[in-house]
């Protein structure tokens, strides 16, 4: 799930799955769908199927355990759901892999295929859930219909989960305080603005992009203004081509980092004291992503998969994930019902202006843009 | 009897292979099988129907581009790492066998010309990067050695390679500066040679395959490089394992799997274009030091 270890995290993945595959013993409580005799857990589209939520914890408890796979415990606040479900429903959730990526979750479902530790639920960016629906079982939690409309599938197969907006993360010590993107123009930003990686392959950096075209009269459609703003910060020399991380916050060589306000906002918990990292999500530019949950089609617990889903759609759930600093998705209709929690909600960094989000069409669009002009413009 | 007498001769027949086998193993899972992967891929779409079009994408400006570069950083660091390695090791040869200077100098570069990757990438970045320790230095005196960034381009990498491929110089070229006997100098000198013509008749055209040898062995070394490079470059991915990587693991634009595959490909036959002229060589160099 995590956008950051790409490369030899899927090695290592690969390797991993298939060396899990070859050592565990089949195991007799797995893949009987249906374990109750009545319902077919690894088919059921709703809780009703089940005969209600509590029909539906008992089958899960009958299953015993949730394999999940890629959520790093501080990413997102992860640690606390998975202990928070476990303690809950008493049931077993073994995470495997927390610093996997995306792509590395889609192939442990592939190579653990009828294993009873293959994945039961996938927590994937948006781009790798388009190009993987065939392996999601439709289901629908019982808080679907407060999902936005933009941020699901109608079918089922998946829907967003918790994200962010794009913003600029600083070094309040080492530059002045920044309000827009035309800010880091200015020669006082000299060598010192880094995008998350390469944006012809990094989502973070993608993103940084984007937001950059938002502010600079561009559009969904339109990602060429991005492009233009960064050949033009390169050439005042204040493009700085470092691939940031923890390190090179923390040692002073990336002071403006373009990024997640998630993630922006956890630097700044980690650095206190070190450095006075601030985050600005810049007004009329916000550009939002979320990640998507969903259900493995051949989950070896299906019934636990479908539990753990009505666990992160509910207000529990979602309070869980904004007390990480993420956004949830159904946060619009709890700040409405009053159940959202208001010190966490007030406390992730100002937006102003309405968030865009791309559909998949435009995704692919601006890709293509970025593969054909990025290395060009900016070579 | 008969079985018995088979028995034995298989047993003889396999005797000498069993010990084999590991290697045979390891060859076919790490080598062949990989290799096969590359290949059949090569010529798969995203759907895995055969297909051209990977092998004629190589021929794109932006992937022929990155192959021109690659092959430029590889051939100077190559350069420039066997002269100095060179150099570096003479000097060692000519020392005391037994002394201090010799045994430092070969454990610092059996140790520098493994040091590459994360660790390297961020050595530089902290020592002549934007806010490193010389740049801030230098920018104290005036001097601006950051310049334009060239740290994180062609220039960058052509330093950062050049620092492990001296050390690896160094330990791959010192055994053929030891089989240089003292007795062949003592020979041109008694029969009237100058030092010039010792270097010239003797000992240049004894070292000469060992040295182009060694010279393709850190093109191929630096060719083949990627973690070093993936640490340092975050734009643009200007080399080609690189790009690799962009079309194997990018999340922005999907489905171009098989078109690293086949830029895999086309570096496996850079390499074994490499290795044949390096095996061709090492023939030649054999001979001498017997």
């Amino acid at each position: 799930m995590r956008t950051i270890s790409r490369g030899f995290a899927v090695v290592a993945a690969t390797a991993l799955a298939l060396g899990a595959a070859a050592c565990s013993p089949p195991s007799s409580s797995s893949g009987t769908a249906t374990s109750s005799g009545a319902v077919n857990a690894a088919t059921a589209t709703t809780a009703d199927a089940f005969g209600g939520m509590d029909a539906l914890v008992k089958a899960a408890q009958k299953e015993g355990t949730l394999n999940v796979i890629a959520l790093p415990p501080d990413w997102a606040n992860y640690g606390a759901v998975i202990g928070a479900f476990g303690k809950k429903y008493n049931i077993k959730v073994v995470s495997a892999q927390p610093d996997a990526s995306s792509q590395a979750e889609i192939n442990a479902a592939k190579q653990l295929k009828g294993q009873p530790t293959a994945p039961d639920v996938f927590d994937v960016s948006q781009a790798i859930a388009n190009s993987n629906t065939a392996l999601f079982a439709p289901y629908k939690v019982a808080t679907w219909a407060e999902v936005p409309d933009n941020l699901k599938d109608p079918a089922g197969t998946w829907a967003n989960d918790y994200g962010g907006y794009m913003s600029v993360g600083y070094d309040a010590k080492a530059v002045p305080a920044v309000t827009s993107l035309a800010d880091l123009m200015k020669p006082a930003f000299k060598g010192k603005v880094a995008l998350n990686g390469d944006p012809t392959a990094a989502g973070a950096a993608f993103a940084g992009v984007m937001m950059a075209s938002l502010a600079n009269g561009g559009s969904a459609d339109n990602i060429a203004p991005g492009v233009d703003y960064f050949v033009k910060l390169k050439k005042a020399g204040n493009f700085l081509p470092v691939d940031p991380d923890p390190a090179t916050i923390e040692q002073g060589q990336t002071p403006v980092v373009l990024d997640w306000d998630y993630l922006n906002v956890a630097q700044a918990k980690k650095l206190a004291g070190k450095r006075d990292w601030k985050t600005v999500v810049p007004a009329g530019a916000v550009y939002g992503g979320y990640y998507v949950q969903a259900i493995n089609k051949g989950a070896p617990h299906p019934a636990a998969a479908r539990l753990w889903q009505e666990f992160l759609y509910s207000d529990a759930g979602q309070n869980l994930w904004l007390a990480g600093g993420a956004r949830p998705v159904r946060a619009d209709a709890m700040v409405k019902a009053g159940t959202i929690d208001a010190t966490a909600y007030s406390a992730l960094p100002k937006a102003e202006g309405t968030p865009v989000i791309l559909t998949q069409a435009q995704q692919t669009a601006a890709a293509s843009y970025l593969a054909a002009n990025w290395a060009k413009q900016m070579g | 009897m008969t079985t018995t007498t088979s028995g034995r001769r298989w047993r003889t027949r396999l005797g000498p292979l069993a010990g084999v086998l590991p290697f045979a193993l390891l060859v076919i899972f790490f080598l062949v099988v990989p290799t096969l992967v590359v290949v059949v891929g090569s010529f798969l779409d995203a759907s895995n129907a055969p297909t051209l079009g990977n092998v004629t994408a190589l021929g794109e400006s932006i992937i022929r581009d990155a192959y021109v570069r690659s092959v430029v950083i590889s051939g100077v660091t190559a350069l420039l790492g066997a002269i100095f390695g060179a150099l570096l090791a003479y000097a060692v040869a000519t020392a005391n066998p037994n002394g201090a200077l010799r045994r430092v100098v070969t454990a610092a570069c059996g140790v520098l010309a493994q040091f590459g990757g994360v660790m390297l990438a961020f050595a530089f970045i902290a020592t002549v990067g934007f806010q490193g320790l010389l740049t801030v230095l230098f920018r104290d005196l005036g001097l601006d050695i950051y310049g334009s960034g060239w740290l994180f381009d062609t220039p960058g990498l052509i330093l950062v390679y050049t620092y492990f491929q001296i050390p690896l110089m160094v330990i791959v070229f010192l055994p053929a500066l030891d089989g240089l006997r003292p007795q062949w100098r003592e020979a041109a000198e008694t029969l009237g040679g100058s030092a010039w013509d010792y270097w010239r008749r003797v000992a240049g055209p004894i070292l000469r395959p060992s040295f182009l040898g060694c010279t393709l062995l850190l093109f191929a070394n630096a060719f083949s490089a990627y973690a070093t490079a993936k640490a340092l470059i975050s734009q643009g991915s200007p080399i080609v394992p690189l790009k690799i990587d962009d079309a194997i693991n990018g999340e922005v634009i999907q489905g171009v799997q098989n078109l690293g595959k086949s830029m895999a490909l086309g570096m496996v036959v850079v390499v074994a274009v490499v290795m044949w002229l390096y095996a061709r060589l090492q023939k030649r160099t054999a001979k001498w030091l017997r």
